[in-house]
């Protein structure tokens, strides 16, 4: 197929058949990375400029190794604090950074929307690495391609999501992506941390953990941001974990065979017990190197390379 | 100096009128209305097809003079004002200095004065600096010109301040006009709270952060006896609890903007900064509550809200954008719309931006009974146009109306008999 899209601004704008299509580049992408000299020419004069107005170390370096594998030139630029008062807007920021000719700005910033923004104004591809509290389309496409190499599939399965959902451009990439292959998405959280409507989005919504992840094939857990405690959204964050944090115990009420999932970073013994993120279900670490394997496709796709030429 | 407007239908709501007269203008005054009125030595303005009314008048505006002139001042603002037909309007105090002293309410009455293309009436701040502390010295401000006290932008979080500011406004005879915000449930919320918001990943603002501060204004108006007004209802519940509190005698009045209904919270999508604004635009469940309190009588007046801002201020994170939109210039045609839709009679439309605010306010206008200044619009009933922001006459260009076409405008605008505008 053609893959059309210039921005990658989230996964509401996707097709499934777009989304697969990304995965099924991801997968001819993720062989590069185990091979022992780790680069190909594919966006060998390229410029790559990951432009994060909030701290990242994990996004950053997925998307900075990502584009130094296919041979770009990549640079990082770390905006301190947000533009809200002082200093220059985002528009003049970003097109003074335009000014310098790079083909492809990835994005993190504390505004929802703050990519569809500049996407309206550049003439480069952006790629959204997160946008305040509405879209990850990267985390979501990692965590699509993670479970559809444990699974299979994707279609049919159900995937519980647990932890504060008002706050998490996780959850709404992947309600949106799941949802678009096939999956059963339910959510769950305190009821300060679930948002009115969010079932229109196309999930379940539980009020207790158990609920939500009995039988699941596949159980997310979100990190929970402990500057929420006390902003009476929890109380504490041992309550929290007593209610909402993944134990051994409570692990066993989701399938046999269902994978631990988390986008990091984690909170141990928080939102998950130790023992769980050392377990034999847990596939972080997986989804971290997935997360390189996407990234190198999303670079690829939005820079309209016709072939995949890996040598 | 004498004017005729001839052949016109009048539509004098305040005296029950609509029918075809001519209206005969001396010296800036209605001086007869009859069918066929001899021109004589008047000039006469050709009416025909036309619809004429008192002069429209906006209870909700920002001119932003003194002190935030790069958005607007009290001559594009009044500019404005008359192209969309308006003639008068009362301007809110929360310019730079705030209009909580008789220097700046004479500033704005004299500048208007010299140099405006409208009336235009003050509203004098509630606390002094807004900052609902210290009462304003209402009754020299109301002695100077105010006609109504607000601090709008912000309510006066304090119950005891408000109840007092009630009390002392009635002293003078002057309506407290409420900004009905809660503003720790609003909690840093930038649009409505619904699917919306949650799809956008914005923080919202629950419809109860407005219903239970106009429920306790309310109370407040109902304990003290004085007149409330409640600025730009835009929820379900406030609609509803004005009209039990007009049901069992409250002296409570209210306005809506057209943008609340004319727009649900969906305009938001895009991450539209002229569709913020506060209150935010809400659901249509709500739309639908405030079309209903319109043709009901519950709400008393339509008011823009005009509220201009820079593009600069507009162009940026939807989270940090500024709230508001301008409306003078679309107040006429969206307040039509309700007629087209058949939710409004035209009576009761030209109404709701006539006599009704007048007599909120306690202002002399808004009826062309002979002895009545000649405050006067004209309009085409039936005129599409499409409205292209650039062409406002405001300075500013914050509209989510943009592109629309809109179906009838104010074609000549008359302030005491003369012609301020002319399309």
């Amino acid at each position: 197929m053609d893959f059309q899209q210039k921005h990658i601004l989230g996964i509401e704008n996707l097709t499934a058949e777009e989304i697969t299509f990304i995965l099924d580049s991801a997968e001819s992408f993720k062989e590069i990375s185990t091979r022992s000299i780790k680069k190909v020419p594919t966006l060998r004069g390229k410029t790559i400029i990951n432009l994060f107005f909030e701290a990242s170390t994990r996004t950053r370096t997925s998307f900075e190794i990502a584009g130094k594998r296919l041979s770009a030139d990549t640079v990082n630029i770390s905006a301190s604090g947000s533009s809200v008062v002082k200093g220059e807007t985002l528009e003049d920021t970003a097109r003074n950074i335009e000014a310098m000719r790079p083909d492809i700005i990835v994005m993190r910033h504390n505004a929802s929307g703050a990519c569809h923004y500049l996407a309206e104004r550049l003439d480069c591809s952006v790629i959204n690495a997160g946008d305040g509290m509405h879209e990850h389309p990267s985390q979501a496409l990692l965590d699509a391609f993670t479970i559809r190499q444990h699974k299979g599939r994707i279609e049919g399965l159900t995937v519980a999501i647990v932890g504060d959902i008002t706050h998490s451009r996780v959850v709404r990439s992947n309600i949106y992506c799941l949802n678009k292959l096939g999956a059963r998405v339910r959510i769950a959280g305190p009821g300060t941390m679930l948002p009115p409507g969010i079932e229109r989005l196309g999930c379940q919504v539980f009020s207790n953990l158990e609920d939500a992840i009995r039988d699941a094939d596949c159980v997310m857990m979100l990190r929970i941001q402990r500057e929420r405690q006390g902003a009476s959204l929890i109380p504490s964050v041992r309550e929290y974990a007593r209610f909402f944090g993944l134990s051994e115990e409570k692990l066993r009420l989701a399938k046999a065979d269902a994978i631990v999932m988390h986008p990091g970073p984690v909170n141990r013994g928080v939102e998950m017990a130790s023992s769980v993120v050392d377990g034999p279900q847990n596939v972080i670490l997986e989804q971290v190197e997935n997360g390189v394997a996407v990234r190198m496709a999303l670079l690829y796709l939005v820079s309209g390379g016709e072939t995949l030429s890996h040598d | 100096m004498k004017t005729l407007i001839k052949s016109g239908r009048l539509v004098d709501p305040a005296n029950h009128i609509d029918e075809k007269l001519d209206i005969l203008i001396v010296a800036g005054k209605v001086a007869e209305l009859a069918p066929n009125i001899d021109a004589g030595t008047a000039e006469v303005i050709n009416a025909a097809g036309l619809i004429v009314t008192p002069g429209l008048i906006d209870m909700h505006v920002h001119l932003r003079d003194p002190g935030l002139e790069y958005k607007e001042d009290i001559i594009s603002g009044t500019r404005a004002a008359a192209a969309g037909g308006v003639t008068s309007l009362a301007c809110m105090p929360n310019s730079s200095p705030v209009n909580d002293n008789l220097a700046v309410t004479r500033y704005i009455i004299s500048k208007a004065r010299e140099q405006g293309s409208a009336n235009v009436y003050p509203i004098g701040c509630i606390t002094k600096g807004q900052k609902g502390e210290v009462l304003a010295e209402m009754g020299e401000l109301k002695e100077g010109g105010c006609v109504g006290f607000s601090d709008d932008g912000l309510p006066v979080r304090d119950g005891e301040m408000m109840r007092r500011a009630l009390e002392y406004a009635n002293t003078f005879g002057a309506p407290v006009i409420s900004h009905a915000e809660e503003l720790s449930l609003v909690a840093g919320g930038c649009m409505n709270e619904g699917p919306v918001s949650t799809e956008l990943g914005l923080k919202g603002i629950p419809w109860v952060a407005e219903d239970a501060m106009t429920a306790r204004d309310i109370m407040l108006a109902e304990l003290t006896g004085a007149h409330l007004h409640v600025a730009h209802v835009s929820t379900r519940g406030s609609v509803e609890l004005v009209r039990q509190a007009k049901g069992r005698g409250v002296r409570v009045t209210c306005e809506a903007t057209p943008h609340h209904f004319m727009l649900t919270d969906d305009a938001v999508r895009g991450y539209n900064t002229n569709a913020k604004m506060n209150p935010p635009l809400r659901s249509q469940a709500d739309v639908d509550a405030i079309r209903a309190g319109l043709a009901d009588g519950t709400i008393d007046a339509i008011a823009t809200d005009h509220a201009p801002h820079h593009s600069d201020e507009k162009n940026v994170e939807f989270a940090i954008a500024l709230n508001g939109i301008v409306g003078l210039e679309t107040l006429l045609p969206l307040t039509l719309q309700l007629v087209a839709e058949k939710v409004l009679s035209l009576t009761q439309a030209i109404a709701l931006v006539t006599c009704r605010p007048a007599r909120i306010l306690g202002i002399e206008r808004g009826s062309l009974a002979p002895g009545a200044v000649a405050d006067i619009t004209l309009i085409n009933p039936n005129k599409e146009w499409t409205l292209d922001a650039a062409q406002l006459q405001s300075k500013s260009r914050n509209t989510p109306f943009d592109g629309r076409t809109m179906k009838g405008h104010a074609v000549r605008t008359l302030l005491a008999g003369t012609t301020v505008f002319e399309r």
